[in-house]
């Protein structure tokens, strides 16, 4: 339990996709104008994430070696037409406002990489702990970003409107240079999150070994 | 819609990686080097067209008349794959001179999503075949032009006194949000 927790816990800040390991960068600053595609992206991207990572874990010992990548590709190229299958149907908004984003989760490189350096190594519960923690730090990052841009350059969070009505929005953060230069300020926050955690860890094994001296 | 405009609304005003966010891996990861960018750049404009030439007809005279457009993303994505690999191939056994000059960032192609983009758009644009070609065309040059101008920020940048907290990539992405700030002085490009 306590193994699964820590693989958990892995993907949301040491390890997370977006802001460490930099990869499935697209689709995370293209669709966080505002806060609802954010949560939309995150939960589409998890769904894909956790059943292509199951499946090929599933069937891992059967998969020949040499034509693995392919197998993997049509797995998740599966995954990928059944959320945009139905976010058409259910969500039309949704789906207009992301565009061809959703068909791109199909090479968003978090979820190759995940299937091929874990879930084709791994056990079940092992593999679903991981695609939760990364689809997990994959969201925060997407709704961080999205309320960021969305408050600041349309005085709104998730279309309601939050700021007074004399604030001025600043339309610099909706258009597309103020989400790299938001994306850039998450990154180093998160650098600067990761060094005092590992620091505040470092203290902590020291006085435990200072007690045990 | 002309060749020349659909040409420079997707080459300036609708710029793959600084305004519609693109292909980000490769520009983050392959811009330390001006000529490994340009390599790179290169090869993506020669997939990307080929992809084109590819997916287009296959759309149109196979899947469509047969009702089988919602496996559109499936049948794109193996098509480019099977392409680079072929691409791959005959190059090597071919063309040795090319394939040393691009042959090393092929591999990395199929799964750059602007390739992908690109030919998903020539479809819900309606574009028609003339057409997707000058918009593949339009949108790999400027992903050349996006990766060449990053790289020689970062070739300059080695020498710049950075900010601490910024240093690394963070730093990356504020030069790219300003070239972006930039290339906003095309949109009156277009009417």
């Amino acid at each position: 339990m306590k193994k699964l927790y820590s693989i958990f816990k892995q993907g949301i800040i040491f390890e997370n996709p977006l802001l460490m390991l930099m990869i499935g960068l697209c689709s995370a600053i293209a669709v966080t104008t505002n806060v609802s595609n954010g949560i939309g992206m995150g939960l589409a991207m998890t769904f894909v994430l956790l059943f292509s990572e199951i499946i090929i874990s599933l069937f891992r010992k059967v998969i020949p070696n040499a034509v693995r990548i392919p197998v993997f590709i049509i797995v998740i190229a599966a995954f990928t037409t059944m959320v945009d299958l139905v976010m058409k149907a259910y969500f039309p908004d949704l789906s207009k406002s992301m565009g061809v984003f959703i068909p791109l989760i199909v090479v968003n490189c978090i979820i190759m990489g995940r299937v091929e350096a874990f879930a084709s190594k791994q056990k079940f519960l092992a593999v679903v702990a991981d695609s939760l923690g990364m689809g997990l730090g994959y969201t925060w990052v997407l709704i961080g970003i999205a309320a960021l841009r969305e408050l600041l350059g349309n005085g709104t969070l998730a279309g309601v409107q939050v700021m007074p009505a004399t604030f001025q929005p600043i339309l610099f953060f909706i258009l597309p240079p103020g989400g790299f230069f938001v994306f850039g300020l998450f990154i180093s926050f998160n650098i600067w999150l990761k060094k005092r955690m590992e620091a505040s860890a470092a203290r902590k094994e020291l006085a435990l070994r200072k007690e045990a001296a | 819609m002309d060749l020349t405009k659909i040409f420079l609304l997707a080459l300036l005003v609708n710029n793959v990686v600084v305004m519609r966010f693109l292909a980000l891996c490769s520009y983050v990861g392959m811009t330390s080097d001006v000529g490994q960018s340009i390599g790179m750049g290169f090869a993506v404009i020669f997939v990307t067209v080929l992809a084109t030439a590819a997916t287009w007809p296959i759309y149109h005279f196979i899947l469509v008349p047969l009702n089988l457009s919602f496996l559109q993303i499936l049948i794109f994505i193996l098509v480019i794959a099977s392409l680079v690999q072929l691409v791959e191939f005959y190059l090597k056994k071919n063309v040795p001179g090319l394939y040393s000059a691009m042959g090393i960032y092929l591999p990395l192609i199929t799964t750059n999503c602007a390739i992908l983009a690109i030919t998903f758009e020539n479809i819900s644009f309606k574009y028609n075949f003339i057409q997707s070609i000058s918009y593949s065309v339009g949108g790999s040059l400027g992903y050349l032009l996006a990766m060449v101008l990053l790289a020689g920020i970062r070739d300059r940048m080695k020498t710049s006194p950075v900010p601490k907290f910024l240093q690394g990539t963070p730093i990356l992405f504020i030069a790219t949000a300003l070239i972006g700030v930039a290339f906003m002085g095309f949109s009156g490009l277009i009417k």
